[in-house]
């Protein structure tokens, strides 16, 4: 009874593929986070392992090293009760010359039911997506887009604040090269927050503005006021002058310490996506603050992903021995 | 940045000298930055002016020292933007010390040193390093120009933002332009952030190659190669469209031919923050007076054709050159008394600054009060300073000269301590009497 009564709610998610968070309306991210909320819900009270996916295969396809994401869509898609290969791209085919869409094609003769797929270069999951009849999830393609990551901070947030309508939220870093950025500015907005992004202008993409956030290229103004303050990770090989003069300076101007934060409001959330780079763009006792949900985010990852494999399995195809 | 603006400035300056009042009658009286040129006196207290005016012309208040102008021209001290001196690393060249009384000798009373020395200023201890020097030594005010890319390598950004805090004035990559366009977009895009002034000499450096005088009849005749005069506009050009794009502040450190002046006034018309210099020598000098291979007048930019000189002259004539510099280079026998194309770049010059640019006005072609705003409140709104000014509470930066009288340059009288003036010999008209810094005296004619 309870699981066919979910199963008609999953009907309301009406997409085959999670690809971006561009064009995601609230209602559709609402049913995500509100499926979410309930999964987190039931982690944290000790829930078993469900089986909602059971027989279902879960490819991890990671063309770029990952550790984090990687293991939460493994521990989302074991809750669940799919079977979950991780493909190890190091040691595949890939390596030997063989184009993305070959492996597209050479994966869908797999059968699999859906795949989570990270890649180096923008745009490269929704070419896969093109080719597999299956659903395709995107783990994060070169600085496009990052969607579970997204979804589990705007989750982190209401739960931490109990709303995101009206929060100014103040991401901070290397904006540039972030697809961590773009999602939550694409699922920040959608929901009604305020959106500001705080970076020297070598690391803002151009046409900020367009973006439909507030621009700052000085960390004191950028705070002033706000409720969220989410910090990236700036990436070592953009500190050698290109970007950046060097990571003390980085750290002097754009990186969170108690005095920058005294400029956001004294309940200010303290987010990062991670890994951290301590005394680089935050400072180590910063992340430590009572008010830091980075372990929270983690938290969160399992149980966003979770409501998204649930999500998206509603359009798989009934298996053999199923009743319609 | 909000924080920087905390700190801004925090060079040391010289202290003001406490109590001390002298009062300048019987004067000329030139400011440019108020239009003003009127017989009169200038009241100096506590190294601030305190009060100026016709009132006093004759009367001196009781109880000051009286300095009579006897009708002389005083003017606020020139800031002088691009000085190379020889520390650190090549102190037998030039010390920030001998430099500073080349400075005073010639009336200049800020000057801005590049970060061309070895080490390179690319470092916040290095900027620490010469304002302390500075302070400890030199008799006029000294300001740092940082590098603002690493080693002036041209590849990698330097610590603009703590450089900044640490009091470096303006960013310059020295006799080198950055020819990599994706390295000066950043550093344009990152300096703005700070609200740092990019001051760049623009020359192409594959198009210059290994060229030494300008290229045209003289060069081909003298068998050296070449420097096309594309080459500074070229990069100059790209620089605008740079500036255009990332909204960072610009200065051409020294242009030298007419088509650079098209470029500079192209952007001034779109109001796009771009100011230009020029050095001394191209209004003085053309490419004509290297005769028979003088290395003394092996500049960069080299020496262009004399129309080129013309139209240098007539823009600061015109305001579209806002600022004039010494370009003051020394270099020793070691590296001048080679063949031409061996030869080091660069003429010694702040001793001769004054002077030379009283050529302009002799001449009937620049207005003396033209003349002096670009080596005083031009080169001190680019970079931010208060003195450049003859106005009650501004500093008492002031230059007391003769406009008439002659004199022949004889290079072993230069102060500098390296000779290689391209004016040695040369007939000059007016005389630089005295130079004040903060109210004290640094340099007095015959004294």
């Amino acid at each position: 009874m309870a699981k066919s009564s979910t199963g008609s709610e999953l009907t309301r998610f009406p997409r085959r593929h999670l690809l971006t968070c561009e064009g995601l309306s609230a209602a559709e991210i609402e049913f995500l986070l509100k499926l979410a909320d309930a999964n987190a819900d039931a982690i944290q009270r000790g829930a078993r392992k469900r089986s909602v996916l059971s027989d279902r295969t879960l490819i991890n396809l990671f063309f770029e090293s990952s550790t984090r994401t990687q293991a939460s869509f493994e521990m989302a898609g074991r809750r669940l009760g799919a079977d979950v290969m991780n493909m190890n791209v190091a040691t595949s085919s890939v390596t030997k010359g063989e184009t993305l869409i070959d492996t597209a094609v050479t994966l869908n003769a797999m059968r699999p039911d859906l795949i989570v797929v990270r890649h180096h270069a923008a745009g490269a999951v929704e070419l896969l997506s093109q080719k597999v009849d299956c659903s395709v999830i995107n783990a994060g393609d070169g600085a496009h887009q990052h969607p579970t990551q997204a979804l589990l901070d705007a989750l982190t947030i209401r739960r931490a604040k109990g709303r995101i309508a009206g929060l100014t939220v103040a991401i901070c870093g290397d904006i540039l090269h972030s697809r961590v950025a773009r999602s939550n500015i694409n699922v920040l907005n959608t929901l009604g927050a305020n959106v500001r992004i705080i970076a020297p202008s070598t690391l803002l993409p151009s046409s900020p503005e367009r973006l439909g956030t507030e621009v700052y290229t000085d960390m004191w103004k950028g705070l002033e006021g706000a409720d969220v303050v989410m910090m990236l990770r700036l990436q070592r090989e953009r500190m050698d002058g290109s970007y950046v003069p060097s990571s003390r300076e980085f750290f002097h101007f754009f990186g969170l310490d108690h005095e920058k934060l005294s400029h956001a409001k004294p309940d200010a959330l303290i987010m990062h996506p991670g890994p951290m780079n301590r005394g680089v763009e935050i400072a180590s006792t910063v992340a430590d603050d009572s008010r830091s949900v980075i372990r929270e985010q983690v938290e969160m990852g399992v149980a966003v992903r979770m409501a998204v494999l649930e999500a998206l399995s509603a359009h798989l195809p009934a298996q053999e021995g199923e009743t319609s | 940045m909000s924080q920087q603006s905390k700190s801004a400035s925090k060079a040391p300056e010289k202290s003001l000298p406490a109590g001390k009042s002298v009062v300048f009658i019987n004067a000329r009286v030139v400011d440019p930055s108020t239009n003003r040129d009127e017989p009169g006196g200038v009241l100096v207290k506590d190294g601030l002016i305190a009060d100026l005016g016709s009132h006093l012309r004759r009367n001196a208040p009781a109880g000051v020292e009286v300095v009579d102008c006897k009708g002389h021209v005083l003017a606020p001290g020139l800031i002088d933007m691009q000085v190379f001196t020889g520390e650190p690393g090549f102190e037998h060249r030039e010390t920030l010390k001998t430099a500073s009384h080349a400075a005073a000798a010639g009336g200049v009373t800020t000057m801005v040193v590049m970060p061309e020395t070895n080490p390179v200023i690319d470092q916040v201890a290095l900027v620490d390093f010469i304002q302390r020097r500075a302070r400890d030594n030199a008799l006029v005010h000294v300001h740092t120009m940082a590098a603002m890319t690493k080693g002036l390598a041209g590849e990698e950004m330097t610590e603009i933002g703590l450089l900044k805090r640490a009091g470096a004035i303006a960013f310059s990559n020295g006799k080198s332009s950055i020819a990599n366009t994706r390295v000066m977009r950043n550093v344009l895009n990152y300096a703005k952030d700070f609200g740092a002034l990019v001051v760049h000499h623009t020359e192409d450096p594959y198009l210059t190659g290994s060229a030494t005088m300008n290229s045209g009849e003289v060069a081909s005749r003298l068998g050296l190669s070449g420097a096309s005069k594309l080459a500074e506009t070229i990069v100059l050009e790209r620089d605008v469209r740079l500036v255009a794009l990332t909204g960072g502040s610009y200065h051409a450190a020294t242009i030298s031919c007419e088509e650079s002046l098209e470029v500079v006034r192209g952007a001034k018309a779109r109001k796009l923050p771009v100011t230009c210099g020029v050095s001394i020598n191209h209004l003085t000098l053309n490419e004509n007076d290297i005769g028979s291979y003088r290395t003394f007048l092996k500049v960069r930019p080299p020496l262009r054709r004399e129309e080129d000189r013309v139209a240098m002259v007539r823009a600061v004539a015109s305001g579209d050159i806002d600022v004039i510099v010494s370009s003051h280079d020394p270099q020793d026998a070691d590296t001048k008394r080679r063949p031409f194309s061996e030869a080091a770049d660069g003429a010694v010059g702040l001793e001769t600054l004054l002077v030379a640019a009283l050529r302009l006005v002799h001449s009937g072609d620049v207005p003396l009060s033209v003349v002096l705003r670009a080596m005083t409140i031009n080169p001190a709104r680019l970079l931010g300073l208060h003195s450049g000014r003859i106005v009650k509470g501004a500093i008492a930066d002031l230059v007391l000269f003769d406009m008439g009288e002659p004199w022949v340059v004889n290079k072993d009288l230069l102060r500098s301590r390296s000779k290689n003036s391209p004016f040695d010999e040369a007939k000059m008209q007016g005389r630089v009497l005295r130079t004040v810094v903060a109210g004290e005296t640094v340099f007095e004619y015959g004294r």
